[in-house]
């Protein structure tokens, strides 16, 4: 299984997708970071006055970890599509399914090598506001929340896209797929929000609801308990899934 | 001798199609099996089901003692499985690609570099092993898909269709593989060209639509292809009749001005009798070829054999 992670890590990093990827959202969030806290830099004289004003941590690493989960919403898909979807338009999975591996160790060793390539790009984010320690003061447990939302919020995205990959021999149609429903996913609070007492539950569904409060420092049982729950229920999934293709052919 | 592999009763339906039914597979060490039949027959079916891939409507199969359906990570140790198509990642150089093969099967530390420095050697991967495999030809990947199916010392190979889609020299330097792989291991070879078996394999099973119909050694199967024509070319051609005079020829067959064919009893093999009346009349004599049944000729006589015994 942790064979499996390791391959399926390596040899993300022997395609150019991966550097690609890692480049580009660093810049991406670089470029963020810096304006957070050109603006910060602007307004600090004119906030310093004020008593129980926002400082630079929620000034600037909760936007910039905000910023951040979008980022892993767009590149999540394009990690996820091709885990099982290219084994299969490849006809390389026999090798797995005749390996002495169960479906969960086939699964979980999948799960576990997309999640280390986005651990290094969560690291590497991180890293923008740990700078900041150098020449000032940041809450560092408020950002080890917000983090840890990440770290959540990056293992559910793993399992649902491992999931549509399960589904499809086309990468194509497992990004599209997962896209969509971290998509839908991520927005479905609206409803929630236009003012229906009765539709507080899809605020429930929502990834991003769940998320919010981490950035701001809170962390509740319920939240984490939710992406357990997404992240474990869409792994079984997918496992029943592969399972399943043993049985019926 | 040790069963390695057994099958008993094997089928399995899709739906309302029954893929193959009531299939009884039996290998023993260091033998080669050749599972042969026409595309369509449910070959790929039952390699499927015997490496684990594919669980069977009914049936069991023990791997070296161990039940496949009930301890599929211990069975499936004991199984190197080539399908139809290698399972390769092509971004991998191969000495990489073995030594995941390796570690997938369980494989570490020393025994896993000693394993994999074998199996390059064995399978003739040594000047390619730092290339990627995706900028191989046809044939070293193949190579290299048996080299993954035996990195780990299985006791039973599975090789579906291991010679399809190459041309003849790599077919010759992987049947010369698979009779090196089968001084070690027990070997399942599917196939649809009849020489591979009769080069590779000590026994034969013969399968179409999904039933077994024959299943015995290759001296018995040669026996059945066996044909009683000859096929003739006489520059300087007798007419019809007086070949057909000649004793032990039943008819006679024009398939050209001057090419015959002289159907006769089997136990009564004109062919010397034709030769010195050739040199006798001055019908010179171009072309002399016993005729071997095809695949298509044994299965339709296997076939029709079988068809017979129900009715009687």
């Amino acid at each position: 299984m942790l064979n499996l992670a390791r391959n399926e890590l390596y040899r993300l990093f022997l395609s150019p997708l991966a550097w690609v990827i890692l480049a580009l959202s660093q810049a991406l969030l670089a470029y963020l970071f810096l304006s957070h806290l050109d603006y910060f830099m602007q307004i600090q004289s004119q906030i310093a006055a004020i008593p129980g004003a926002p400082g630079v941590t929620e000034m600037i690493v909760a936007p910039l970890l905000g910023n951040a989960a979008i980022v892993l919403l767009l590149i999540s898909p394009l990690i996820t599509m091709r885990l099982l979807a290219e084994e299969r338009r490849n006809e390389s999975l026999p090798l797995l399914t005749s390996a002495p591996l169960t479906a969960a160790g086939v699964v979980m060793g999948k799960f576990l090598g997309s999640f280390a390539f986005l651990l290094i790009l969560l690291f590497m984010v991180l890293l923008m506001p740990l700078s900041l320690l150098l020449g000032s003061h940041i809450d560092l447990m408020q950002l080890a929340s917000g983090a840890l939302g990440l770290l959540l919020l990056i293992a559910s995205f793993m399992a649902i896209g491992l999931f549509l990959s399960s589904l499809t021999r086309q990468p194509a149609i497992a990004a599209v797929a997962t896209f969509s429903l971290l998509f839908f996913l991520w927005i479905v609070d609206w409803a929630g929000q236009s003012g229906h007492d009765d539709a507080g539950w899809l605020g429930w569904l929502s990834l991003l609801k769940h998320f919010e409060p981490m950035l701001q420092g809170e962390l509740y049982t319920a939240d984490v308990a939710y992406y357990l729950i997404v992240t474990l229920t869409f792994l079984l999934f997918a496992i029943r899934k592969l399972d399943n293709e043993r049985l019926t052919g | 001798m040790t069963k390695l592999l057994e099958a008993n009763n094997l089928g399995k339906r899709f739906g309302q199609q029954t893929a193959v039914s009531d299939i009884n597979i039996h290998l023993s060490r260091g033998e080669v099996l050749g599972f042969l039949g026409p595309n369509g027959a449910g070959k790929s079916t039952t390699m499927k089901m015997l490496s684990g891939n594919l669980a069977p409507t009914n049936g069991q199969i023990l791997i070296n003692g161990v039940d496949l359906l009930e301890q599929p990570k211990q069975a499936k140790a004991h199984i190197g499985y080539l399908p139809e198509t290698p399972p390769l990642y092509r971004e991998l150089t191969v000495r990489e690609f073995l030594v995941f093969c390796g570690r997938l099967n369980l494989l570490a530390g020393k025994p896993l570099r000693i394993a994999v420095d074998r199996v390059i050697e064995r399978c003739g991967l040594g000047d390619v092993q730092h290339r990627l495999i995706g900028q191989l030809s046809k044939g070293f990947q193949q190579r290299v898909g048996i080299a993954q199916a035996i990195v780990h010392h299985p006791a039973v190979v599975i090789l579906d269709e291991p010679t399809s889609g190459l041309d003849p020299i790599q077919i010759r330097d992987i049947r010369h593989l698979i009779r090196e792989v089968a001084n070690e291991h027990s070997v399942i070879l599917s196939t649809h060209i009849l020489p591979e078996v009769q080069m590779l394999c000590d026994r034969v099973q013969i399968i179409a639509h999904g039933q077994l119909l024959f299943s015995d050694s290759i001296d018995a199967l040669s026996k059945q292809m066996h044909a009683s024509s000859l096929q003739v070319q006489l520059a300087n051609a007798p007419s019809v009749s007086e070949l057909s005079a000649i004793a032990g020829v039943v008819s006679v067959q024009t398939i050209a001005d001057s090419t015959f064919r002289l159907h006769y009893q089997p136990d009564n093999d004109p062919t010397e009798r034709l030769v010195s009346l050739a040199v006798a009349n001055g019908w010179q004599l171009r072309q002399l070829v016993a005729e071997q049944h095809s695949l298509e000729d044994v299965f339709m006589k296997i076939v029709q054999r079988e068809e017979n015994s129900k009715d009687a």
